[in-house]
C-alpha cells in the first residue's frame, strides 16, 4: 500500500512531462524511452534516486521504479517484462533457469553494501552486545514460544518478556537475516511482529523498551534517535575480537559480520543494447555511489565500482553465484576478482 | 401516457440495482467458500479450529486460526467495555432526560463519531493514545490490544447510543406515565421501566456493535501489531483476523498457494462470526417490535 505510491506517483509525473512536451508543439517527437525497474524494496531508495537524478537530466526519459520484492522482481525480469531488477540477493538458481527458460540474460552488477542492524529500544539500558549464539538461540524456529524472556537470553538480564520485530518473510532482509544467524533462509521462530513495512518496525520498537528487532541499514540510519544499535560478537578472531558495531566503515570494510551484504541490480542484455538502459546503467555506476550514501545504504570502495563499470561495458553475462545466496563475509572486491577469474 | 411507458424500465432498473447487490452478496460467499475448501482439502478444519499456533507463513507452519481469533475478542471485548456504558448512558440521557433542543443537537454531533474514516482512528491510536497510556502504564508495549481497543470503542460509541435511544424512544408513553403516577423518579422510571422495557432493542444494539467491532480493520491493523499470539494480556502485540488479512494481502505471497488461500479460510470464519451476530440481532429486534405493535 505504502509502497505503491511511490511508482504511481512516479508514473503520473513522467505522464505529465510527457504530455507537456507533447502540448509544447514539437510535433515529430518520438515516443518517450521507457526503463522499467522492478524487484527489493532495500534497493529501491538507491534505484529511485538515481531515477529521479537521470530523469532530471534526460527529460525525454522515463523510468519507472516498482517494489516487488527480490523475488517478485526476478518473476517479471525473467519474463522480460523489465529492463533492471533490483536485488538484495543473488538471483537463485530456479529463477536462472525460468530466466535461460526464457531467453532472458543478464549482467550482473554489484552496486552497494546492506546491513542488517539488530536493534533496540534507547531505554533498554542493560543490552551491550549480542553474540551471533544468542541471537541464533533467539530466532531459531525451536525457540518459538520458549525464548520469551530477556533473562533467557543471557542470565543477568531482566527477567522480563521480549518482545521481537522482524522484516516480513517476503522479504531479502529476512531471507538475509535468517540465513545469516539462524543457518537456513527462511528458518526462524514465527512468534514476533513481522512486518513489510520498516516504518512499522521502528514504530513498534522506538515505543517500546523490551522490544528487539533487525533492520536495513537505511532504516536506521534514519531513525537514529529513535532506535540503538546492538553491536554483534561473530565470535571469530578473523575480522577483529569482540563485538562490532554496525556503522558505515565497519561494513564496508567486511568486518561487520556476519549481517553485512552486497546488493545488486541485475540488467538485462537485450535492453542494455537500447541507447536510454546503457544510459541509465552509466548514470547509476557513476552518479549512484554519492546517492547510495545519501539513502543509508553503505558505497562500494572506488575500485569496486571502477571494476563493476569495466564489468558492464564488457556485457559479461550471468551470474558468479551458483548457489544463489550470498556468501556471508565477502567483499565485493574479492568477489569481483573472483569473477574476473572465471 | 409516457410517465406509464416509463414505469416498466423503473421497475426493471429497481429490480437490477437490488440483484446487483444480492449477486455481490453471493459471488463473495462463493469465492471464501471455494477458496477456503481448497484450504480445508490440504488442512484439517479441526486443526485450523483448535490449533493454538498462526505461523502459515513461516518455514515452520501451524494453521491453528484460535490466536487470531482471541485477537480479535480481546480487541473487541475492549472496545465493547469502553462502548456499552458510555453508550447506554448517553442514550438515557438523550431518551429520558435531555431537552428537546439538546437532543437535536447531541444526537448529531455523537453521529459525526461514527463518519471519521478509521485510518485516523488508527493513527489516532498509534500516536496519541498509545503514547498517553504509556506513561500511565510504563509496562505497556507501542503495539497492544488496549489502545485499538478504546479507540474502536469511542468509534461504536454511536451505533450502540443511537440504537439504543431508538429502542427507549419507541417505548410508549403510558408506561412512563403510568410509573409517575406511581410516584417514581425521573431515574427510577428511566432504569427500572424504560431500559427494561426497552432490553431486546439494547441488545440489538450491542450486538451489532460486537459484529462491527469484531469486522473492524483499519485500527486494529495499524495500532495492535502483527503478531498472533494467544493471550488474554491487552499490554501486549497481538494480531486480529482482520489485520492478518490485510498483511497477507500486501505482501508478496503468490496466489493460489496454501499461505494465500488461509486469506480465505480466516475470511470465511469472520464472515460467519459477524453473519451470527447479525442474525441474533435481527431476530431480537424483531421479538421487540411485536411487543408494543
Amino acid at each position: 500500500m505504502l509502497c505503491a505510491l511511490p511508482l504511481r506517483v512516479f508514473v503520473l509525473a513522467g505522464l505529465v512531462a510527457v504530455s507537456a512536451a507533447c502540448g509544447g508543439g514539437t510535433t515529430t517527437s518520438a515516443p518517450p524511452a521507457l526503463v522499467r525497474l522492478d524487484g527489493s524494496s532495500t534497493v529501491f531508495p538507491v534505484s529511485e534516486a538515481v531515477a529521479e537524478e537521470f530523469q532530471r537530466a534526460n527529460p525525454n526519459v522515463r523510468v519507472t521504479v516498482g517494489i516487488s520484492g527480490t523475488g517478485g522482481g526476478f518473476q517479471k525480469f525473467c519474463r522480460a517484462e523489465t529492463d533492471i531488477s533490483n536485488a538484495s540477493r543473488p538471483i537463485r538458481p530456479v529463477e536462472l533457469e525460468a530466466c535461460a527458460k526464457a531467453g532472458v540474460r543478464f549482467i550482473e552488477l554489484p552496486i552497494a553494501y546492506d546491513g542488517i542492524v539488530i536493534v533496540v529500544n534507547p531505554k533498554a539500558s542493560w543490552i551491550d552486545h549480542l553474540t551471533v549464539a544468542e541471537l541464533r538461540a533467539l530466532w531459531a524456529p525451536e525457540a518459538q514460544g520458549r525464548v520469551t524472556r530477556w533473562s533467557q537470553v543471557r542470565p543477568g538480564w531482566p527477567d522480563r518478556e521480549i518482545r521481537l520485530f522482524g522484516a516480513g518473510v517476503d522479504s531479502g532482509t529476512y531471507d538475509y537475516f535468517t540465513e545469516a544467524i539462524v543457518g537456513q533462509s527462511g528458518a526462524s521462530r514465527g512468534d514476533f511482529t513481522s512486518s513489510e513495512d520498516d516504518n512499522v518496525l521502528v514504530q513498534g520498537i522506538s515505543s517500546d523498551e523490551l522490544a528487539l528487532g533487525f533492520l536495513p541499514f537505511a532504516y536506521f540510519e534514519e531513525n537514529r534517535e529513535r532506535l540503538r544499535a546492538v553491536p554483534v560478537d561473530d565470535g571469530r578472531a578473523d575480522n577483529g575480537d569482540g563485538p562490532v558495531d554496525a556503522t558505515l566503515e565497519t561494513i564496508r570494510t567486511g568486518r561487520y559480520q556476519p549481517l553485512s551484504r552486497p546488493v545488486f541490480i541485475y540488467v538485462a542484455e537485450a535492453s542494455a543494447a537500447r541507447p536510454e538502459v546503457e544510459a541509465f546503467v552509466d548514470f547509476y555506476l557513476t552518479q549512484g555511489p554519492a546517492l547510495v550514501s545519501e539513502v543509508g545504504e553503505v558505497p562500494l570502495g572506488d575500485e569496486g565500482y571502477a571494476l563493476v563499470r569495466s564489468h558492464f561495458a564488457a556485457r559479461r553475462l550471468g551470474t558468479i553465484f551458483e548457489s544463489g545466496v550470498s556468501q556471508v563475509g565477502i567483499t565485493i572486491e574479492q568477489l569481483l576478482t573472483r569473477e574476473r577469474l572465471q | 401516457m409516457r410517465a406509464r411507458s416509463l414505469e416498466p424500465l423503473v421497475e426493471r432498473g429497481l429490480l437490477a440495482c437490488a440483484v446487483l447487490s444480492v449477486a455481490t452478496t453471493v459471488g463473495i460467499i462463493g469465492v471464501l467458500a471455494i477458496e477456503s475448501f481448497e484450504f480445508f482439502r490440504e488442512v484439517s478444519p479441526l486443526a485450523f479450529l483448535f490449533g493454538t499456533e498462526w505461523t502459515p507463513l513461516f518455514a515452520n507452519r501451524r494453521f491453528g486460526v484460535l490466536p487470531l481469533v482471541v485477537g480479535t475478542l480481546l480487541v473487541s471485548a475492549i472496545a465493547m467495555v469502553v462502548a456499552i456504558p458510555m453508550g447506554l448512558l448517553s442514550a438515557i440521557y438523550l431518551s429520558e432526560y435531555a431537552p428537546d433542543g439538546v437532543r437535536r443537537l447531541v444526537k448529531p454531533v455523537l453521529e459525526v463519531l461514527a463518519g471519521v474514516p478509521t485510518v485516523v482512528y488508527g493513527y489516532f491510536a498509534l500516536m496519541f493514545v498509545t503514547p498517553a497510556l504509556q506513561a500511565l502504564l510504563p509496562g505497556l508495549a507501542g503495539f497492544n490490544a488496549l489502545s485499538p481497543g478504546i479507540v474502536m470503542g469511542i468509534m461504536i460509541l454511536p451505533l450502540v447510543s443511537s440504537l439504543s435511544e431508538d429502542a427507549m424512544r419507541a417505548v410508549p408513553r403510558g408506561l412512563r406515565e403510568g410509573a409517575y403516577a406511581l410516584g417514581a423518579t425521573r431515574m427510577q422510571t428511566a432504569l427500572q421501566i424504560v431500559v427494561p422495557a426497552a432490553f431486546s432493542g439494547i441488545t440489538a444494539a450491542f450486538i451489532l456493535a460486537v459484529s462491527r467491532a469484531v469486522g473492524e480493520t483499519m485500527i486494529v491493523a495499524i495500532a495492535a501489531g502483527q503478531q498472533p499470539r494467544l493471550t488474554a494480556n491487552p499490554f501486549v502485540p497481538i494480531e486480529t483476523m482482520t489485520a492478518y488479512i490485510v498483511q497477507v494481502s500486501l505482501g508478496d505471497t503468490p496466489q493460489g498457494t496454501l499461505e494465500y488461500r488461509t486469506i480465505f479460510a480466516v475470511g470465511l470464519l469472520l464472515f460467519l462470526m459477524t453473519l451470527a451476530l447479525n442474525l441474533v440481532s435481527t431476530w431480537l429486534r424483531e421479538r421487540f417490535r411485536e411487543e408494543y405493535a
